[in-house]
């Protein structure tokens, strides 16, 4: 059902874990979902220099939620608010169509920390 | 090392069963309703097939109609009676924890105007006979409950349902696939009027089963077709299959209290490193269960990760029941025995086989170990439960 590199990127995820005083933070999904992502970001000069995750959920939700935050740093937040679950999907080579969902979790997250840190930076 | 702990799923055939039906594919393969010598001599093996099932299940060769299968069975078992006994009443009971086979054909009866009535279980993952004689009543014609549930291993109280019903003069039957490597059956004794079982999951070949209907039971059929099964189910015999599943059954009796105490065994000492090893676990199922079944909840994680990170270490489990590996929800069973829906998506189930040993069951809980722990570092539930822990 999962491709290689999807198995892959949840083996070994990148950017576990919470930026301690992160410029913003993003929360999506709940538990009855079976689902939750959070996403820190750091932000200097309107770009992302770093950015970790920590979610509770399947295969493909801690996938996207890897690649997700490799995907964002290094960029600027305006284009960070362009990633969509397709790009997510796409550098993953495919999800199963019920694992979808998982590629929009992660896109929110990014959006909510993004939301999260223009609305203290204002 | 490949380390199989999903027995519940399917089994490995037995090279006994296999050398059973070998003869059957290229040798002997003549339409077993055919006429001429070689038509004989199948129908003769299937005949034999059946008598051993009939004698192990403790009823009459006639009463055994083969199937493709479990979920073949189940249906035919309830649709089968419902149609037959739609003018004495609508009404037909099932416990809440039944396999998919019968909850789906349970929906498509009450799409098609029947009153279906759920069982509850209680937090133990039994029904209790008190509340079928609430439930049932003039209007119901066929109660349904499984002998041994799939998911964690409860074996119900049937022996008592199937005499309520009798009393009230309504039919019983009881999905008995996962009881046959565990119990041993008579139909007669239990007071069954229909039961369903399936050869996979006591090391016989897929694609097999068999419908037991107690001589006098009106039933309709399923699957129409020629005069196979007399009359009672259409489609060409098969026959090696039959032969195999009636050998793997043989095996299965003659080395069912050994495969018991070995089997569980390996289950309390794996649940007892369990527990040991590894913090916020739920053990789901209480006694009386069968021995292999061991369905672990891991609070703070999600149980595909559990599954798939095990598979990397070559050790092959289920989460909740692998039927429902295509749905997002977490297992029936587990909600309907209380089990909280977040506890309930970190459902894990471990079924031991006559090929495990201890060693596997080691290897496996310390995989198991570093994995939970590991899993659970990623997760933000289990952060925010450390962070409550400092702060108490």
């Amino acid at each position: 059902m999962y491709n290689n590199k999807v198995l892959e990127e949840f083996a070994n995820p990148q950017n576990v874990g919470v930026i301690e005083n992160a410029d913003g933070v993003g929360v999506v999904g709940n538990a009855t979902c079976g689902d939750i992502m959070k996403i820190t970001i750091k932000v200097e000069n309107d770009i992302i220099t770093d950015a970790k995750f920590q979610t509770f959920g399947c295969t493909a939700a801690i996938a996207t939620s890897s690649c997700a935050t490799k995907m964002v740093i290094g960029m600027t937040l305006d284009q960070a608010l362009q990633l969509t679950n397709e790009k997510v999907v796409e550098y993953l080579e495919g999800l199963p169509p019920q694992k979808l969902h998982c590629s929009v979790l992660a896109e929110e997250a990014i959006k909510k920390a993004i939301e999260d840190y223009r609305s203290k930076h204002q | 090392m490949k380390i199989y702990l999903d027995h519940a799923s399917t089994t490995p055939l037995k090279k006994e069963v296999l050398d059973a039906m070998t003869p059957y594919f290229c040798q002997y393969f003549e339409n077993a309703n055919s006429l001429y010598s070689g038509g004989r001599q199948t129908a003769n093996a299937v005949a034999l097939a059946r008598q051993s099932v009939a004698k192990n299940f403790g009823c009459m060769p006639n009463e055994i109609y083969f199937t493709s299968g479990g979920s073949e069975a189940d249906t035919w078992a309830l649709k089968g009676i419902a149609l037959a006994h739609k003018s004495k009443g609508n009404k037909i009971i099932i416990s809440q924890i039944e396999h998919h086979a019968i909850l789906n054909t349970a929906k498509w009866l009450k799409n098609n105007g029947f009153e279906v009535v759920e069982l509850p279980v209680d937090n133990n993952g039994f029904v209790s006979p008190q509340k079928l004689e609430e439930l049932i009543d003039d209007n119901t014609i066929l109660v349904s409950v499984m002998y041994v549930n799939n998911e964690v291993g409860t074996i119900q109280p049937v022996k008592e349902l199937a005499k309520i019903c009798h009393d009230h003069k309504v039919l019983f039957h009881s999905d008995c696939v996962q009881a046959v490597p565990y119990l041993p059956l008579n139909f007669k004794e239990l007071g069954f009027d229909l039961a369903s079982i399936s050869a996979h999951k006591f090391n016989g070949p897929k694609g097999v089963g068999a419908l037991y209907v107690r001589n006098g039971v009106k039933i309709d059929k399923l699957i129409l077709g020629g005069a196979q099964e007399r009359s009672h189910r259409g489609g060409t015999t098969d026959t090696p299959a039959i032969v195999g599943l009636a050998k793997a059954l043989e095996l299965v009796q003659d080395s069912r209290d050994n495969h018991n105490s070995h089997v569980e065994s390996l289950r309390n000492y794996f649940e007892q490193l369990v527990k040991e090893a590894i913090p916020f676990v739920h053990f789901n199922g209480g006694s009386p269960r069968v021995g292999s079944v061991s369905n672990l909840a891991f609070e703070f994680v999600e149980s595909e990760g559990i599954l798939m990170l095990l598979d990397m270490d070559g050790i092959a489990v289920s989460s909740g029941s692998a039927c429902a590996s295509g749905s997002l929800d977490p297992s029936h069973v587990l909600l309907s025995m209380g089990v909280p829906i977040e506890v309930a998506h970190g459902s894990v189930r471990f079924t031991f086989g006559e090929e495990n040993t201890k060693e596997e069951v080691e290897y496996t809980v310390k995989s198991l170990t570093k994995i939970v722990e590991r899993l659970r570092q990623m997760s933000p539930l289990f952060n925010l439960k450390q962070g409550e822990t400092h702060n108490v």
